[in-house]
């Protein structure tokens, strides 16, 4: 690094030192100094159309772009100088004239750039008399509406698309007056980032499709919380009328989100409105549901649990919890089933190989913060549908590839990542273990490191070869481990392999944090820490009671089919949910608990942050936070140690210092390397989980649930095997894994690997279906 | 008569051919630079020693731009040739990609030579498609000749050429808008700084120069700088092609030294058509301030004379206006060509443009009012200056010009709601 040489810059009569490559509305915001902009954005490229941040600079004729004008040592800049506002009246007056003077009917007034500005800059009157333009508007999808007519062109919907979004989905067609930002032709915006575009659009031309209409912003109260959905934590500010939550927009934080939020941080709110909410407590009597008082519902619990544990001992209880509670709800699950004898606690639903639970040395997590993970310069990402997963570390990731990082992919799907990808091998899930095995040889026959035996067959093909010369090649590498690597039935292998590969060439290994809390469920002790089932176990042997916390069986499990079927032959289940679903056909017991808005409570992120938040809302009907259920439950078993009264006391109980320091940790005691080759065996599925099926609030979200990414599940397959099955696309397919089947359309991907069909799991047509990877039958139906 | 650089051609026959290219000394140049391995540094202080200025409209001293140029960058490097000729008024470009095509390539593959740049690209209007053609048959035969090409004339020097067919936007003539257009992009000019020189084509240092700059290196190379200079006037070196339009007997391109006097371009062109008198005139094509017709018999045709007098040389297009015809309506036309044409990417222009078209077209439908003339005043300044290229300046001029020196004839159509008596 060279040094960084400053220069000085005088604006509006103020000193400033600032480094060289700053421009001056960089120096003037540093200052303080306000000057007017529309298209400018500090995380977008600097495009100098609007005209809005014209200033005077000393020695130049004519009045200069702040946004586009690099400081000079010495230079001397006038922002209200009658010549830099004569300019910026200038130019609000042409903004102004084909821009609808209606601000009372649009959308953005009262949080409209132009409306603010137009106060400041624009006249009281318009001295253009001539005809307005009109600009047709445009589908662009169920999220983001559409006012053409007041757009003013400042593109920054179309820069996001082509810098941050990773795909130019929107451009300014035309030219002159007649120029319009459109898709293109009758193309829908599809990023899952799309929502951000309405944040930056300075008018009200984009505006959110469900929002719309619905609240004035001077009447919207804001309130801090934080995004449920994957671990990055994204950190969002929820804006309410009443006890109403009417939309969702980010909280700034560099660290993480930035200043983006995935759409489904920000649209998934919609399900706390949703009618599918359950507002009472409810018991199953003679087959009928019935709404009920907590009183009545509590006791009725409280018995099933007593009345299990007396006939077939408590170990027939089973407690499934998913990622996305909090901390608090997920330390107290624990304590309340351990200090009933009951071990039987897990929150890794979508796990299929728990074998490394005992050789586990800590809480998995990134490795590092996500803000680390971006400086890296090699990556490696195991098993992931990284930008449906985790839309905005993809984000990031992208960000650092076009800063030069080599990332290289082993995966089962070929989903365009919207970056450059290094080096990657597309292998069948059976072959994901044997693909990183090979990537591990060749690393280790670069830097000469001897492997133990289970290698000695692994030939490293062209692909791994490359991987490892990208990664040996790398200062500060990552393996990173995505949803697909945990799910994955070998998933103990990948991990240990990723550890061999890391200790071959340094680095780090780290988790992709699937859910909100996939750390913090750790810490809280919410998995059976060697002492009793894990999820898997709990339903391969069905348990006589289940206890389940925000659980939906046939959606979050590994194989739905086989969590259903436990279900149905319990004795009890007892569901606390926000919602009503498919619980009501195997429940006795339905508890209608808070969702995320309307609790207080703890995630910690996958870079084991910290973040708790404070209710945004109150219950809505009978609910209550799961946190107090749970600690009621405890009293009313007679337990010890529940008498909280907030979930403050709980962290603190749980986590003194506040803080994840020392708990955090990748390795393991001992390493599974197993049998590395690759055990194919006829068609396999690749089950992933959708990104609009991943929890329960995106599940029930209506706009979400209209977007492309929401589409019905397909069984994808490529074209050699459709040519071997005799299929055409369009067909439809009837798939079978264990008893259980899906009839399904079949749709072309030749980027799959071979005897593969990718069928999403977490959805009501594949719930009948198995395990997310393994054998599957296709037939014609 | 004097010496023409460029279209000396015409006086042998087959203009356009290698051949006929040859009885001027065609080639010749590179030919010496080749063999003499002349040195980059001495070529270019040999282009600013002859006083050459951009022939395109903004008359940049060209010596100078090529300095510019990081000779020691390691990467490619481009050079860019400017044929999209597109604004009212201008059609000198054409002629020398009819008549004199080799000129250009030779100038190029110089510039080339001089800059350590490989590949060039000749990005030629959209509306002219023979013109393309017989550039691209021009071509033809000087890769068939070996002057293009791996090696050429067994030097060891490569440079490849090739001709890029535009699509006809007026805004692609501005440099940056040209180089977003080759590289397959909409034609919106870029922001400058950054200037072409150190971040143009496909983000390389580039060079690019107007048809007819590229057209008289030859000649400057062949004679030395002094001799080019020698031909015009100091600081207005060298021999222009003045395309003449309007009411004269002779409308055409003439080829004459720079400092002119304009009666006598006037009288090359035939003088005026029988029964008229001049009443104005737009000396560098339609983006510079019109001057009224005795300002004009007193100028000469160079830069300076013609800044002097209060307007531009520009790209040497002389559009003659008689006394018949209506300044209004001719501002009318004027400002619906650049309302058309504004590439919508900046605000100033993209609004104003229309906005003053409808003023000036409302007055020609006779709803004008005599505030009129003041709004337009003011918004064209507005635009003026607060763009991010010179399209904004471009529309603006011609309003504030025709209105400055005008302003009765614009009264008087707002009061009568018709021209003038006998204008149309």
């Amino acid at each position: 690094m060279g040094v960084i040489s400053m220069l000085n810059i005088e604006i509006d009569g103020q000193q400033i030192e600032v480094a060289e490559g700053s421009t001056v509305i960089d120096a003037a915001d540093a200052l303080g100094i306000y000057i007017p902009r529309f298209c400018y954005h500090r995380k977008l490229s600097v495009a100098a159309n609007c005209r809005m941040c014209l200033v005077d600079i000393e020695k130049a004729p004519k009045p200069l772009p702040a946004c586009a004008t690099p400081v000079t040592d010495g230079m001397k800049v006038a922002t209200k100088s009658e010549k830099a506002i004569r300019a910026q009246q200038g130019v609000m007056e042409f903004l102004l004239i084909n821009h609808p003077l209606d601000c009372p009917i649009c959308d953005q007034g009262g949080e409209c750039q132009l409306q603010d500005l137009a106060v400041g800059y624009g006249g009281s009157s318009s001295r253009y008399t001539e005809e307005k333009r009109v600009v047709i508007n445009k589908n662009l999808g169920s999220l983001i509406a559409t006012d053409m007519t007041r757009c003013i062109h400042c593109t920054r919907c179309v820069r996001f698309g082509q810098e941050i979004g990773g795909l130019m989905e929107l451009g300014q067609a035309a030219r002159g007056e007649h120029s319009e930002i459109m898709p293109f032709i009758s193309q829908t915006v599809d990023s899952e980032l799309s929502g951000n575009m309405i944040d930056l659009c300075p008018v009200g031309a984009l505006t959110s499709k469900p929002f719309r209409y619905t609240a004035r912003s001077w009447e919207l109260v804001r309130r801090p919380s934080i995004s449920p959905h994957d671990g990055l934590g994204a950190n969002l500010s929820a804006h309410l009328v009443k006890e109403r939550v009417m939309r969702v927009l980010p909280r700034d934080n560099d660290a993480l989100n930035e200043c983006w939020l995935a759409d489904r941080d920000r649209f998934s709110y919609e399900a706390l409105n949703s009618d599918q909410r359950l507002t009472m407590p409810m018991i199953k009597q003679d087959g009928q549901w019935r709404e009920t008082d907590w009183q009545t519902a509590l006791e009725y619990v409280v018995h099933g649990l007593k009345d299990i544990k007396a006939d077939y001992g408590a170990d027939a209880i089973g407690a499934l919890a998913t990622p996305h509670s909090t901390l608090e709800e997920l330390y107290l699950l624990q304590k309340l089933m351990r200090a009933h004898g009951c071990n039987n606690v897990d929150h890794r639903l979508r796990q299929s190989d728990f074998s490394a639970d005992a050789a586990q040395a800590g809480t998995p997590w990134l490795g590092q913060t996500v803000e680390q993970l971006a400086q890296s310069d090699a990556v490696l990402v195991v098993g992931s549908t990284l930008r449906k997963d985790h839309p905005l570390m993809a984000h990031r990731l992208r960000q650092a590839v076009k800063k030069g990082m080599k990332l290289n992919l082993i995966n089962a799907v070929d989903d365009d990542l919207l970056c450059r990808v290094a080096n990657k091998a597309i292998v069948a899930p059976s072959a994901i273990v044997n693909a990183l095995a090979q990537v591990v040889k060749a690393a280790a026959q670069l830097k000469q490191v001897t492997l133990s035996e289970a290698f000695a067959s692994i030939t490293p093909d062209a692909n791994a070869q490359a991987i490892a010369n990208s990664l040996v090649a790398g200062k500060q590498v990552s393996v990173l481990l995505g949803n697909t690597a945990q799910h994955h039935p070998q998933a103990a292998n990948l991990h240990s392999l990723a550890l061999e590969l890391v200790r071959i060439i340094g680095g780090n290994v780290g988790f992709l944090g699937e859910a909100a809390n996939s750390v913090g469920a750790y810490i809280a002790g919410a998995w059976p820490q060697g002492a009793g089932m894990n999820a898997m176990q709990m339903l391969a042997s069905p348990r006589q009671a289940y206890f389940l916390l925000n659980v939906e069986a046939d959606l979050d499990s590994y194989d739905a089919q086989q969590a259903l079927s436990a279900m149905m032959q319990a004795k009890m289940v007892v569901a606390l949910s926000a919602f009503k679903h498919h619980a009501q056909d195997y429940a006795d017991v339905m508890l209608p608990i808070a969702p995320f808005t309307e609790t207080s409570g703890t995630f910690i992120n996958t870079e084991g942050r910290v973040q708790s938040f404070n209710a945004v809302s109150k219950p809505r009907g009978e609910t209550r936070p799961a946190w107090k259920v749970l600690r009621v439950l405890g009293n009313l078993l007679n337990l010890p140690g529940f008498d909280y009264n907030s979930t403050e006391q709980v962290r603190a109980e749980l986590l003194p210092s506040g803080e994840t320091t020392g708990k955090l940790d990748n390795a393991l005691k001992q390493l599974n390397l197993g049998d590395l080759s690759v055990k194919a065996n006829g068609i396999e599925r690749i089950g992933e989980v959708p990104i609009y099926q991943a929890d329960a609030l995106v599940r029930r979200a209506p706009s979400l649930q209209k977007t492309r990414d929401a589409q019905a599940p397909q069984a994808w397959i490529n074209g050699a095997l459709l040519q071997q099955l005799g299929l055409n696309v369009g067909d439809a397919v009837q798939l079978k894994q264990g008893t259980g089947q899906a009839q399904l359309a079949v749709a072309r991907d030749d980027r799959l690997p071979n005897n593969c069909v990718r069928v999403a799991g977490a959805h009501p047509t594949t719930m009948h279906l198995g395990g997310l990877f393994g054998a599957i039958v296709v037939e014609r139906a | 008569m004097s010496e023409k650089v460029i279209l000396n051609v015409l006086d042998h026959p087959n203009p356009g051919t290698l051949a006929n290219y040859e009885q001027v000394g065609g080639y010749q140049a590179l030919k010496k630079i080749l063999a003499e391995k002349i040195q980059a540094e001495t070529i270019i202080a040999e282009v600013k020693a002859s006083g050459l200025r951009g022939r395109g409209g903004a008359g940049f001293p060209t010596g100078l731009k090529w300095s510019f140029i990081p000779r020691h960058f390691e990467g490619t490097k481009y050079v860019v040739c400017n044929t999209d000729e597109g604004e009212p008024g201008t059609f000198k470009d054409r002629d020398i990609i009819r008549y004199n095509p080799h000129s250009v390539i030779e100038g190029m593959l110089i510039c080339g030579y001089t800059l350590g740049a490989k590949v060039g690209y000749n990005y030629i209007h959209g509306e002219i498609w023979a013109e393309y053609e017989m550039f691209e048959r021009a071509l033809e035969e000087a890769r068939a000749a070996g002057l293009l090409g791996k090696n050429i004339l067994g030097s060891g020097f490569d440079f490849e050429l090739h001709a890029h067919h535009g699509f006809g936007a007026y805004i692609c003539g501005e440099e940056t808008a040209l180089l977003e257009s080759i590289e397959g992009k909409k034609g919106q000019p870029r922001f400058k700084p950054p200037f072409p020189a150190s971040f143009g084509l496909y983000g390389r240092p580039t060079v690019i120069n107007n048809t007819e700059t590229f057209a008289n290196i030859p000649y400057i190379i062949r004679n030395g700088g002094q001799k080019f200079l020698e031909l015009g006037k100091p600081n207005n070196g060298g021999t222009k092609i003045f395309s003449v339009s309007g009411q004269v007997n002779k409308p055409g391109n003439y080829e004459v030294p720079l400092g002119l006097p304009f009666r006598d371009l006037l009288a090359m062109a035939g003088g005026m058509r029988e029964g008229r008198t001049l009443k104005a005139c737009i000396p560098g094509g339609s983006s510079v301030p019109v001057l009224p017709a005795d300002v004009m018999m007193d100028v000469t045709m160079d830069y300076d004379a013609l800044a002097k007098a209060g307007s531009m040389l520009g790209a040497g297009s002389v559009i003659l206006i008689d006394d018949r015809i209506c300044m209004v309506r001719a501002l009318e036309r004027l400002s619906y060509f650049y309302f058309e044409e504004s590439c919508g990417q900046c605000t100033p222009c993209r609004e104003g443009t229309g906005w003053l078209y409808r003023i000036v077209h409302r007055i020609v439908q006779g709803n004008g009012k005599l505030e009129d003339l003041d709004l337009l005043m003011d918004v064209s300044t507005n635009i003026g200056g607060r763009t991010i290229c010179a399209l904004g300046d471009a529309a603006a001029t011609p309003v504030q010009s025709f209105i400055k020196h005008f302003r009765s004839e614009f009264e008087h159509f707002i009061e009568h709601k018709r021209s003038l008596d006998g204008c149309h």
